[in-house]
């Protein structure tokens, strides 16, 4: 039933760096999560359970041919649009957004399906769309269309970080297309004097103080900026070598937020030191170099749009996570892939990692 | 064909694209490396410090103050345990819903709960904020039967200050209460904390110092809602040194009660050294009520009496010396030499000086006057014709060289410095130049002439000794907690007269006339087996010329002195009393001094002791103060066996 041949060339160095990190991440989620009082499974068992999980999907995914994905792109991103409007009408609120949809027997969050659409419906667009010597203004009209409807309903629950992946998303695979240095042109030509315009004319002040506190977390000693100074002296006061696993004094005394989830690298960075990050960075290197190189052996241009697509999304998650983390970028809840605690990152991750591993199993038959 | 061409075409150069975007993502990737190069390698000390910053919390342990004792160890000021109520805010949900309950519960008064309350706000969630302090031994145990319902609230024991003697020497112990926002401000007291207590008055501010110790303390790791996980270190407190006043506790208390309700002062003075053996100032009050909230009727009894028991009557009280200044007059006019022993005038009741009469205090005059005679009767003439001769700058260089009219550097707060005047002294005043009608009341210690008890003391000790200027001092020495000395106190000379012995000799025998001989103004300072000498004083308040028997108001009247020294032959001891507004110093001042004196030789003599203390017991102390007392007197006497 499956091609001999798919089993040779199962990519192993791929899911052994994202088994690699996982298991990185499972040890830091018990270290964060030991000052925890709860009841119940501990964090990092169930970590272990989403890892095997999405372990498991992202077989499932890898076995199955890339190319069903193009037939049912379009379907997809039809019945996504259906989610996120149903979550503005009817979805569940928690934390001052709406982002959660109760399905009666569990909850989704149409906004993190829509990374993996996203990919889905550009690579499908692009692999059937000729654009001679890159892309025009024009050419781009339609995908940032595509682009768009999601993305004003996902501002609207707010959730600003997975606008902001998927935009990044979305241009990255636009980039592996190519542009013409004339549509760079004019669209710097035309987004800079816009939000300058949108700045200085129909921003009120306390909009723009918004605007600023998010850019440089700082400015507000409290709320986010807090968060921020906090995460800064616990990754700062692990120096070279760390404070020690499950030592670390601003984790386990709690002085940092969500340690389990958005703030883990912080964690890891105070009790591992900068060998331990140094490690832990180059490691997350080499996956996203592997999946480039994954998009370049590819001789197909969907598998190696969806390749760029996937690689992107890790990439742009890892360097806005623990840029927030480090202070480098505004305060933005984008967990670490495969690092952070959660189910809903892992298997999108997952799913991710299965396409790519799909991609590189197949890199032969075309 | 062709678009497979193409498509072969676009792939590769799609596939060139990735080349790039690993730069990109590699470029990126270094940016965060070097960012935590910076953060976890560069700036490491600064974030290291920050995260320690954030998990350790001191929090400090009062220091135990040190004791008071007087020149035979008795102590006078030592520490009691006292209940605070606390409420520690983290372990308390509703802290408005706890103060209402404890304010039931307790009997309290919720205002002052909820000011202490707002003061301690910001402070961190772990520091037990005090809300109520010197509860009963009732409250206590209500609060303790009701523990279980009152987390957070903890009952903690503070030490607070016992007077061994009551009202005794207030002014000199004086009294410590809370320290207030503006000493808090000040660089002095940076060691401080909110609610610490520090000497307000008296020995207890001039030597907090020495009397605090050195707080200890806890250093904690707290969460980041400031809740105590553990404690790191401990330091203990330790305990504040004591300090060995140069009073006897005993003359001081007789030396009060002499006073019995009069208003006045007196002061004690060894003439060998300066050491004060007894600072009175009467009336006196209870300084264990200020270590609290001092309750407003006490407090307003204390404002509303015309005798002034919170003023410390022997440093700040200026008084006009009266005839008691005769001493200074008489010296310049021996040293001058415009007087000898031997040289009388006619005293007919009045001195004239131009068309303005000068009246002596004896109606009828004296009659013919020699100078010892005229320190006997204290005659008003003699020195009205003396001080003309002498002019007023002669005798203020005679009492400038007593040390008068200058601060004497006792060591405690809102010392006075009295007022001796010059020519130069009303120029610059009043700018007018002074008047010779201005010198005779000056003569006669009158006029502007001012003096405190301290300085009164001081001078006849000065004539006592004849000549050595000591600076009068209310602290012998100071002892660590266990007893050992940390350092003694020696005397220290102000400087001294150049009177000559023959001066002194013949104004010591006019005061020994005073006290001893017939028609003495002092007779009423006699002892039969201590040779006493002293000088009497009447100082005027205000002016009554011929109405002066007439009954005037309080604080009209003329306030009393006596100024002694003793024995006679061999001085040991000068005593300086004023009695405020009580008449004539023959009458008012000398019993007082005649007692204290008595109190002094009796208390050297071992075996009269145990009487007169139990005698003093008996009559003016309660029940339980006799039994520690009759201790005391065992411990000292057994002690002053083995000096001997």
């Amino acid at each position: 039933m499956i091609d001999r041949r798919l089993v040779t060339n199962f990519d192993w160095a791929l899911i052994a760096l994202v088994i690699g990190i996982c298991l990185i991440g499972v040890l830091n989620i018990y270290s964060a999560s030991a000052v925890y009082s709860m009841s119940g499974t501990p964090y990092y068992i169930k970590q272990l359970n989403w890892m095997a999980f999405g372990l498991l999907i992202s077989l499932i995914v890898a076995s199955l041919d890339y190319h069903i994905l193009e037939d049912f792109s379009y379907w997809f991103y039809a019945l996504l649009i259906i989610l996120l409007i149903a979550v503005l009408l009817i979805g569940k609120r928690s934390l001052g957004a709406t982002r959660w949809l109760n399905l009666g027997f569990f909850s989704v969050q149409p906004s993190e399906l829509l990374k993996i659409v996203i990919i889905i419906t550009f690579a499908r667009y692009f692999n059937n769309y000729h654009a001679i010597g890159g892309l025009t203004l024009k050419d781009m009209l339609f995908p940032l269309t595509l682009l768009a409807l999601p993305v004003i309903l996902i501002m609207k629950q707010p959730d600003l970080g997975t606008a902001t992946l998927v935009i990044l998303i979305a241009l990255s695979m636009s980039f592996y297309i190519g542009f013409r240095w004339s549509t760079v042109f004019s669209f710097a030509l035309i987004t800079v004097p816009l939000a300058w315009f949108t700045w200085a004319v129909y921003m009120k002040p306390y909009q723009k103080n918004r605007v600023l506190d998010f850019i440089n977390p700082e400015r507000s000693r409290l709320g986010s900026g807090y968060h921020i100074i906090q995460s800064k002296i616990a990754v700062g006061s692990g120096g070279f070598w760390g404070k020690g696993y499950v030592k670390g004094t601003q984790s386990q005394l709690r002085f940092l937020p969500e340690q389990h989830t958005d703030f883990a690298f912080s964690v890891f960075a105070e009790e591992w030191g900068f060998l331990g990050t140094l490690i832990l960075i180059m490691i997350y290197l080499s996956l996203i170099l592997w999946g480039l190189n994954i998009a370049r052996r590819c001789n197909d241009r969907l598998g190696g749009l969806l390749a760029v697509g996937v690689t992107t999304m890790l990439f742009w998650h890892i360097v806005i996570n623990i840029g927030m983390v480090i202070g480098l970028f505004p305060v933005v809840g984008v967990p670490l892939p495969f690092f952070s605690y959660g189910g809903t990152s892992m298997i999108t991750s997952m799913v991710g990692v299965g396409i790519l591993q799909s991609i590189s199993m197949r890199r032969f038959m075309f | 064909m062709i678009n497979e061409k193409r498509y072969v075409r676009e792939l590769a150069q799609s596939k060139q694209r990735t080349i790039p975007l690993a730069f990109v993502v590699t470029l990126i990737f270094i940016l965060l490396l070097m960012r935590l190069l910076y953060l976890q390698i560069i700036k490491v000390d600064d974030y290291r410090a920050r995260s320690e910053n954030n998990r350790l919390r001191f929090l400090p342990v009062a220091a135990s103050r040190g004791a008071l004792m007087d020149r035979n160890g008795t102590v006078l000021v030592n520490n009691r345990p006292s209940f605070s109520l606390t409420i520690i805010p983290q372990e308390v949900k509703d802290v408005e819903l706890m103060i209402d309950r404890l304010s039931v519960l307790l009997k309290l008064d919720r205002s002052d709960i909820t000011e202490r309350w707002k003061k301690a706000k910001g402070r961190a969630r772990y520091y037990p904020v005090v809300i109520a302090v010197n509860l009963s031994r009732d409250q206590v145990e209500i609060v303790e039967e009701n523990k279980l319902s009152l987390p957070g609230v903890e009952i903690s024991i503070k030490p607070v200050r016992e007077y061994a003697f009551q009202t005794s020497a207030a002014h000199l112990l004086g009294y410590i209460g809370e320290i207030s926002d503006k000493e808090l401000e000040d660089k002095a007291y940076s060691n401080y904390n909110l609610a610490d207590y520090v000497g307000k008055n008296g020995i207890e501010k001039a030597w907090e110092s020495e009397l605090h110790g050195n707080d200890g303390g806890r250093q904690l790791e707290v969460d980041s809602r400031g809740r105590v996980l553990r404690v790191l270190a401990e330091t203990t407190p330790t305990v504040g040194n004591s300090i060995v006043l140069t009073i006897d506790s005993r003359l001081q208390r007789i030396a009060e009660q002499a006073f019995g309700e009069k208003a006045g002062s007196a002061v004690v003075m060894d003439v060998t050294n300066g050491e004060v053996l007894a600072f009175v100032s009467s009336p006196t009050f209870d300084p264990s009520l200020f270590a609290g909230r001092i309750p407003t009727d006490i407090w307003n009894k204390y404002l509303d009496d015309k005798r002034h028991p919170l003023e410390n009557k022997a440093l700040t009280g200026q008084y006009p010396p009266g005839s008691t200044f005769k001493i200074v007059t008489a010296l310049a006019g021996l040293e001058a030499g415009i007087i000898n022993e031997n040289t009388t005038i006619v005293d007919p009741g009045y001195y004239e000086l131009g068309n303005r009469r000068f009246r002596d205090w004896k109606p009828g005059g004296h009659g013919v006057v020699n100078l010892k005679k005229s320190l006997k009767e204290s005659c008003d003439t003699y020195y009205y014709q003396l001080g003309e001769k002498l002019g007023v700058d002669r005798i203020a260089q005679m009492a400038n060289q007593f040390h008068l009219g200058k601060e004497m550097g006792i060591g405690l707060q809102h010392e006075k410095k009295g007022l001796i005047p010059t020519s130069e002294w009303k120029m610059k005043r009043f700018g007018q130049k002074w008047f010779i009608g201005e010198t005779l009341p000056v003569a006669i210690g009158q006029g502007y002439v001012l003096t405190t008890p301290v300085q009164l003391a001081s001078m006849v000790a000065t004539v006592a000794n004849e000549g050595t200027i000591y600076r009068p001092r209310l602290v012998k020495k100071i002892v660590d907690p266990d007893g050992k000395l940390i350092k003694e106190l020696s005397p220290e000379i102000l400087g001294t007269t150049n009177i000559s012995h023959a001066s002194f000799k013949k104004v010591k025998q006019g005061m020994y006339a005073v006290v001893n001989e017939p028609g003495g103004t002092g007779a009423n300072a006699r002892l039969w087996d201590v040779k006493v000498a002293g000088k009497t004083g009447t100082s005027q308040v205000v002016k009554l010329g011929e109405d002066r028997k007439r009954a005037v108001a309080y604080q009209h009247k003329d306030h009393g002195l006596f100024v002694a020294f003793a024995p006679f032959d061999k001085p040991e001891i000068a005593v300086a009393v004023v009695v405020e507004h009580g008449g004539g110093g023959g009458a008012v001042a000398a019993p007082i001094a005649g007692r204290i004196i008595r109190t002094y030789f009796d208390l050297k003599k071992p075996a009269l002791i145990k009487d007169k203390e139990k005698k003093t017991v008996e009559d003016d102390e309660e029940d339980t103060e006799a039994e520690s007392k009759a201790d005391e007197t065992k411990k000292r006497s057994s002690s002053q066996q083995g000096d001997e």
